[in-house]
């Protein structure tokens, strides 16, 4: 059964890796590839003496052929390093092992070749690593979080980073000017230059770092957001500093320094609005893919890399650029695209990012293993290491303590302390530091190494002392990551309130600002870059009671497939077809959102485990049986012969078509509906029944007594005892009782189909209640009852999440399955018009 | 600064007397009609009940129950102080008890009939009105989420439930277990520095 998705991402994974890594390593391999030439250049030059039946062509795909022996190493050296830090030490970071790996490696290259045949050079990084990864974060940026903080990030961000490149830089020169370092020919702009190479923190590194420690989400936000947004200030950093060392010293005057301050601002603010540009239109852009959904979610990648080059082509700041596109498109492009394409999104985004990281990570390490770069100047490389340090502590302190001012919720001084400490630097640097013109700066390779000590250390040693650091200051850890429904009302009435008493108190506040952006956005931007449809479903909290209700019937159908219910199918089969039949429509008009977002949810929640239903939804529902009880070899052919009859022949059909461009195997939604129907409705019947307790005896025999057609094998039916608490029966029955005869046109099918708990008739409706409030006595089935499917009281039961029944599932299951067995010839099978009577 | 920022300061009782006074057109006391005509209110699905909050006796601190017809200044205030900022150096206890406080005042919101416990309706009155707004969501939508929060809340507080269990609705002790995630404490406050008088005479 193969699962449409996986192969797509297998696709992609191809395609992406091919498209992003291949180039990166063809450059990365610059000097082999040289050598390959020369090797080609001699090949064809030998005489064909006959005609070879298998040639060995080495050289042909030489340059893939490493390309791609380096991804799958990597692929490996991240597979052992993660067995590695389960079994071993789950202390040690993996960007720091990985790094330690990439110096065996490094190790083994040279062993073999005797030189340097494989290293990182800034254009790989740059242009081919680099852009997904910042992609990724920025695509995963938590808006709310990063944009009510966005205040404290940019301090950080823009005078941390200026903040520690002038302290770093000056405090070298001085120490130089005293003689520290004895003689280098480095001048005091070239000593800016580097300290505003090594002034910005990585955010490769810091997230690599950060995932695993867990931090409270303000802590971690403050971090993240200022390893991101700092890597575009330290490039434009570079930059002008770059263009003063080219002018020399000399030439540079005051108004070359206001020229500089201004390129600084322009190329910053100026990539950040390209970036916005860019998500306008990869958001429009997505409002008119529906009908190419196979390619849709590559546009997201090819529109950023976009974003990327083009504000390199307009030497803004291209990192910046990234940056903001994948914070503003990601709620409209999530929106405006199939739920499948947002879940390839989200994988394909995943799987390039830590590719590049890990590949990053691993060629820094690779890298180092070469003589022609380390030049030790004890003076400067310690002097830069304890700089980078200390300057770090200090600026995050100081501007800590101004932003305090401001805060109404002060940063605290443990989370400073791991601010500072969290100062990682990474492959930005080094990147920076290998882009330098080594006429210009005849120093370069002294500067290199010593961006890669720091580097090394920061990554290896912080990263090592992170989380027990953590740990032993006992920093505010995240809350759980998951919120729950009524966290989440709770949040948005939380959110209204504080709006409200801002308004009685008649003050302009921070509420202010985000409500009358909200409306804005709401009602022009939204517009603007969503999809009509996709404005109506977006509603946050309605989203989550979908995935609420899609995790239970995940749950649901594990659950059965674990047990191998073999009745759970066949009723499944039945059921569906009513509630197709009879209530397709009313649910459309009703709810239109279930109705369309049924299928995507099947792949839309990432937390997913259960693999039966990523794997394949149809399936797990109907045709597994492995789990069945095997004692029973005639249950076995019962099975199959049950199967047989009740499946749908049409989910076969399309099994054996082929097509690029569509994925016809899932085009039946049905199952998925109808799970979620179920699950919907199990939900409250559980709900409901555990609030109000049920008093079955009475009121059932009272009212009907339709439903047990059959006494349970083994007796259980309602040997618990509910109770019918009135009082809360009358309200509920009250609201329910409205829409029941609303909605309602059928009371029979509902026992057959629907599940969803809005329209669930209420318990005293006469024509409807719930089938394990009958007695176990066998009374005469009514024509209503009879053309109920067998819903067997226990089946429900088991559904419940939160009742625990008192029997045993096993007897259940028993139950279900001689029930099967007994009448599934005489099942009305698919069509509810003409289902007959059960028992005549 | 440290300091006012945590507690309502002089200044800040002033300009919220300021406030108070433009509210109740400088009358002595408040009563719901003035706090609904507030313009920027109009527009929040659950104002209603951040009205009748401020016209709750138990919000007085004074054990009062059942909710009046009008507030003085005292009250005003009192209700208003549910919305201060934490102080910057305060040990676990004092935590706790800010956090307690706050959460009762929405606990209270919540519990209209002041019974010690949201029930299935009163909470269901809630979600239908936070939903309100969002024009996509149906009463019946409203009603369903409300359910499904409720049986969330009674699978964390209850736990596993007999099937002859019953939920009776949310009690204080729940609430706070089920919000034990979110910092009350830190989030639940509104700047009352800077307060502009002339905004509010739009």
């Amino acid at each position: 059964m193969p699962m449409p998705s996986s192969v797509y991402f297998c696709l992609l994974r191809a395609v992406f890796l091919v498209c992003f890594v291949n180039p990166l390593i063809i450059l990365g391999l610059s000097e082999d590839v040289n050598e390959i030439q020369d090797h080609h250049h001699h090949q064809p030059k030998e005489n064909l003496t006959g005609l070879p039946i298998v040639t060995f062509k080495w050289h042909h795909v030489q340059t893939p052929y490493l390309v791609i022996i380096w991804v799958f190493v990597a692929g490996l050296a991240k597979l052992s390093v993660v067995e590695l830090s389960h079994h071993v030490t789950s202390v040690f970071p993996e960007s720091g092992l990985l790094i330690m790996l990439g110096f065996v490696l490094g190790g083994i290259v040279w062993g073999a070749d005797m030189a340097q045949s494989f290293k990182l050079i800034p254009p790989t990084f740059f242009y081919y690593l680099l852009p997904q990864i910042i992609l990724d974060a920025s695509y995963f940026m938590p808006n709310k979080l990063f944009f009510s903080n966005l205040g404290a990030i940019l301090i950080y961000a823009i005078f941390g980073t200026c903040w520690n490149a002038a302290t770093v830089g000056l405090s070298l020169w001085g120490c130089y000017e005293a003689g520290v370092m004895g003689n280098l020919d480095i001048g005091l702009l070239q000593f800016l230059l580097f300290g505003s190479l090594i002034a910005a923190v990585d955010p490769v590194a810091v997230i690599a770092v950060f995932e695993e420690v867990h931090v409270n989400e303000v802590l971690f936000i403050l971090v993240f957001g200022e390893s991101l947004l700092n890597d575009g200030v330290t490039v434009v950093l570079y930059n002008v500093f770059d263009a003063f060392v080219s002018l020399g010293g000399p030439r540079i005057d005051a108004a070359e320094i206001f020229k500089g301050i201004f390129s600084f601002v322009v190329v910053a603010f100026g990539g950040s609005f390209l970036g916005i540009v860019f998500a306008i239109l990869l958001s429009l852009l997505t409002r008119c893919t529906k009908h190419i959904q196979i390619i849709e979610a590559g546009f997201i990648f090819v529109v950023g890399y976009l974003s990327y080059l083009t504000a390199e082509m307009l030497s803004l700041s291209a990192i910046l650029s990234i940056t903001f596109c994948g914070i503003c498109c990601q709620k409209y492009v999530n929106a405006n695209m199939d739920e499948k394409s947002v879940t390839t999104v989200r994988h394909a985004m995943k799987l390039l990012a830590n590719g590049s990281e890990i590949m990053i990570f691993l060629f820094l390490g690779v890298t180092a293993v070469d003589t022609e770069i380390w030049v030790w100047n004890t003076g400067f490389i310690l002097l830069t290491l304890l700089f980078v340090f200390i300057y770090r502590i200090i600026g995050t302190f100081l501007f800590t303590w101004m932003l305090n001012k401001f805060r109404l919720v002060p940063i605290e001084v443990i989370d400073q302390v791991v601010m500072s400490y969290g100062g990682l630097r990474g492959a930005v640097a080094y990147g920076l530091a290998a882009m330098l013109d080594e006429d210009k700066i005849p120093e370069k390779n002294l500067m290199i190494s010593t961006t890669l000590i720091v580097v090394y250390f920061t990554v290896i040693l912080q990263g090592i002392t992170m989380k027990p650091l953590v740990q032993w200051l006992k920093v505010k850890r995240a809350a759980h990551s998951d919120l729950k429904l009524i966290e989440k009302l709770n949040n948005r009435a939380f959110d209204h309130i504080l709006a409200a008493v801002e308004d009685i108190c008649g003050r302009i506040g921070d509420n202010w600002w985000t409500r009358g952006w909200n409306r804005f956005e709401e009602n022009y931007i939204s517009w603007l870059l969503m999809k009509s449809k996709a404005r109506k479903n977006r509603d946050y909290l309605f989203n989550i009671f979908h995935k609420l209700n899609l995790e239970d019937a995940i749950n649901y159908v594990s659950e059965g497939e674990r047990q191998g219910s073999l009745a759970f199918s066949r009723s499944d089969e039945a059921a569906n077809v009513d509630f197709k039949k009879q209530f397709g429509s009313e649910f459309a008009d009703v709810m239109p959102n279930i109705m369309v977002d049924m299928s995507n949810y099947e792949l839309g929640i990432e937390h997913f485990s259960v693999t039966s239903i990523v794997k394949d939804t149809i399936p797990s529902v109907s045709l597994d049986i492995h789990g069945q009880d095997r004692k029973n070899a005639m249950d076995d052919i019962n099975a199959h012969h049950l199967l047989q009859q009740h499946l749908y022949r049409s989910r076969k059909n399309h099994r054996h078509k082929y097509s690029r461009s569509h994925f016809s195997i899932n085009q039946n939604e049905d199952e998925v509906q109808e799970i979620f129907q179920r699950t919907m409705r199990s939900r409250l019947e559980s709900f409901k029944s555990a609030k109000m307790g049920v008093n079955p005896a009475k009121k059932i025999t009272k009212h009907h007594k339709k439903e047990l057609m059959h006494k349970m094998p083994n007796g259980h039916t309602d040997s618990t005892g509910h109770l019918y608490g009135d009082e809360v029966d009358r309200a509920v029955g009250r609201d329910t009782g409205a829409i029941n005869s609303t909605f309602m046109r059928d009371m029979y099918t509902i026992g057959a189909g629907i599940e969803n708990p809005v329209f669930l008739p209420d318990m005293d409706s006469p024509a409807h209640s719930p089938p394990w409030l009958m007695e176990t006595e066998a009374v005469a089935p009514s024509q209503r009852a009879q053309r109920r499917l067998p819903w067997t009281p226990n089946r429900l039961r088991r559904l419940a999440p939160m009742r625990i029944s008192t029997c045993s599932t096993d007897s259940f299951l028993m139950a279900d399955v001689s029930l099967t067995l007994e009448e599934h010839e005489e099942q009305p099978q698919t069509d509810n018009e003409d289902m007959r009577p059960v028992f005549d | 600064m440290g300091l006012e920022q945590n507690y309502v300061s002089l200044e800040q009782i002033s300009l919220l007397h300021n406030r108070f006074k433009q509210l109740s057109q400088n009358e002595e006391t408040l009563r719901r009609d003035d706090l609904k005509t507030i313009q920027d209110l109009e527009s929040n699905p659950i104002r209603s009940q951040i009205i009748e909050a401020f016209f709750d006796s138990r919000n007085f601190q004074k054990d009062g129950v059942g909710s009046v017809e009008e507030i003085g200044f005292e009250e005003f205030l009192t209700v208003m102080s549910y919305f201060r900022a934490p102080p910057q150096h305060i040990t676990e206890e004092q935590r706790e008890k800010i956090r307690r406080s706050k959460l009762r005042f929405l606990f209270n919101m919540h519990d209209t009939d002041n019974d010690g416990t949201i029930t299935l309706e009163e909470y269901r009155h809630v979600v239908e009105e936070l939903l309100s707004r969002s024009g996509a969501l149906g009463r019946e939508t409203a009603k369903g989420i409300a359910d499904a929060a409720m049986l969330e809340v009674a699978s964390i507080s209850v736990g596993p439930m007999a099937p002859d269990d019953f939920y009776e609705g949310i009690t204080f002790e729940h609430f706070l277990k089920i919000l034990n995630g979110v910092e009350i404490e830190t989030n639940m406050h509104i700047r009352f520095l800077n307060m502009d008088a002339t905004v509010l005479c739009k």
